[in-house]
């Protein structure tokens, strides 16, 4: 398969059939937290993509260039990455997006307590290509946490634009709030089944 | 007498799944079969209770300003001792539970009681408040685990419930089911609170 065609494997299998909120259940407290409203959704989204697409790339020269002979600190490598990473991305939004910063509040520093992020650091360690034998390298590893991140934006926003309207329905007060939004997550994983099938 | 009602309120009043919603994550993912979710609730237990004891023993050693980051690093050395433990004496266990294992770090239950309650309290309570909650998580996983694995396999701890002639519903052990069961038994709950009061 030509590289191109990877990347499109890599890009539909993140964004679709193995999306990271509905398929994988990475990163489910900032989607039920912040998907109330979709200017909020989409600065999260955005900061999710950024600094999914940095750790991606970062572990990946870690994993190969320093764990290579301590495995076992691959958990606490990561994560320290990932808050030092999160830190920065913060203070470059805050100085340069001060409105942004202030509708994403307490959630930005949640992006190191989200599990998509450090999910995919993991993920990209034992990921192959679609060969099923090549492992990724740095580039596949960078793309893949860029697509990752695209896959967990789509539904923050789609999600979003659902609760946004949710407002106007008169529900039973124990629907409303969390339930609600949990069974109309499963109803989106529901249609994003429909990608299973696919044959890339 | 206080040592009883902090492992208590985890359990219930304070369980921290469906009341606090924290750690959502592995909750859904796992919580296909009641094995797996027995074996996340005592991975979470064990190191909801060290990183709650040793977050407790150094609180007044830690400057404020970067405790955050320094009990990442005391529960992720727990996580790695959890996960290579479970690795070499259960394999199959910790092949199906997977990445969720290293996962437990991000978990927010750990690093939220960790700064909610370990931070504040000396290392009793904060022993009791790990055990609590650490249980209470175990008993939400497990109850969700129930359900998915009745409905989902027709079978409870791998062994058959179900009459041979049901059917079983697929849909319960894939992703959509954790979120229908979730969402309905907060729905519950939210139900039964309003009655109460």
């Amino acid at each position: 398969m030509t590289y191109i065609g990877e990347i499109f494997v890599m890009a539909m299998s993140a964004i679709f059939i193995q999306n990271f909120l509905l398929s994988r259940f990475l990163g489910l407290c900032p989607f039920l937290g912040v998907s109330t409203r979709i200017d909020s959704a989409f600065g999260m989204g955005m900061a999710v993509i950024f600094v999914m697409t940095l750790t991606s790339s970062i572990t990946y020269l870690i994993n190969v260039y320093l764990l290579a002979a301590y495995p076992y600190l691959q958990t606490i490598a990561f994560i320290l990455t990932i808050a030092a990473l999160v830190q920065f991305v913060e203070m470059v939004i805050q100085k340069n997006a001060p409105a942004l910063y202030k509708s994403l509040g307490v959630y930005l520093p949640l992006i190191t307590t989200n599990c998509a992020v450090l999910g995919v650091a993991l993920l990209n360690t034992t990921a192959v290509r679609s060969d099923g034998v090549t492992p990724y390298n740095f580039l596949d590893s960078t793309l893949n946490g860029f697509f990752s991140g695209v896959g967990f934006t789509t539904v923050l926003l789609a999600m979003a634009g659902i609760r946004q309207r949710l407002g106007l329905v008169k529900l039973p007060k124990y629907m409303r709030g969390m339930p609600i939004a949990l069974i109309l997550a499963g109803t989106m994983a529901l249609a994003f089944y429909g990608f299973m099938g696919f044959k890339l | 007498m206080r040592f009883f009602s902090e492992i208590t309120k985890g359990l219930i009043k304070e369980n921290p799944m469906f009341v606090l919603v924290l750690g959502t994550c592995p909750t859904l993912a796992v919580s296909t079969s009641v094995i797996n979710a027995l074996g996340m609730g005592a991975a979470v237990t064990f190191v909801l209770i060290c990183s709650n004891i040793i977050i407790s023993l150094i609180k007044n050693i830690v400057p404020s300003s970067i405790r955050i980051p320094i009990y990442i690093v005391v529960i992720a050395a727990f996580v790695s001792v959890v996960d290579m433990t479970m690795a070499a004496f259960l394999p199959d266990l910790h092949k199906a539970l997977g990445i969720f294992i290293p996962l437990i770090v991000v978990n927010c239950i750990i690093l939220g009681r960790a700064e909610a309650f370990a931070s504040k309290n000396n290392v009793l309570y904060s022993l009791a408040d790990g055990i609590g909650m650490g249980l209470g998580a175990t008993l939400a996983l497990t109850i969700v685990a129930t359900i998915r694995e009745i409905l989902g396999s027709g079978t409870w701890l791998g062994i058959r419930v179900m009459p041979n002639s049901y059917e079983p519903m697929l849909v319960a052990i894939l992703a959509p089911g954790a979120f229908f069961t979730l969402g309905f038994l907060m729905a519950l709950m939210n139900r039964l609170k309003e009655k109460r009061a």
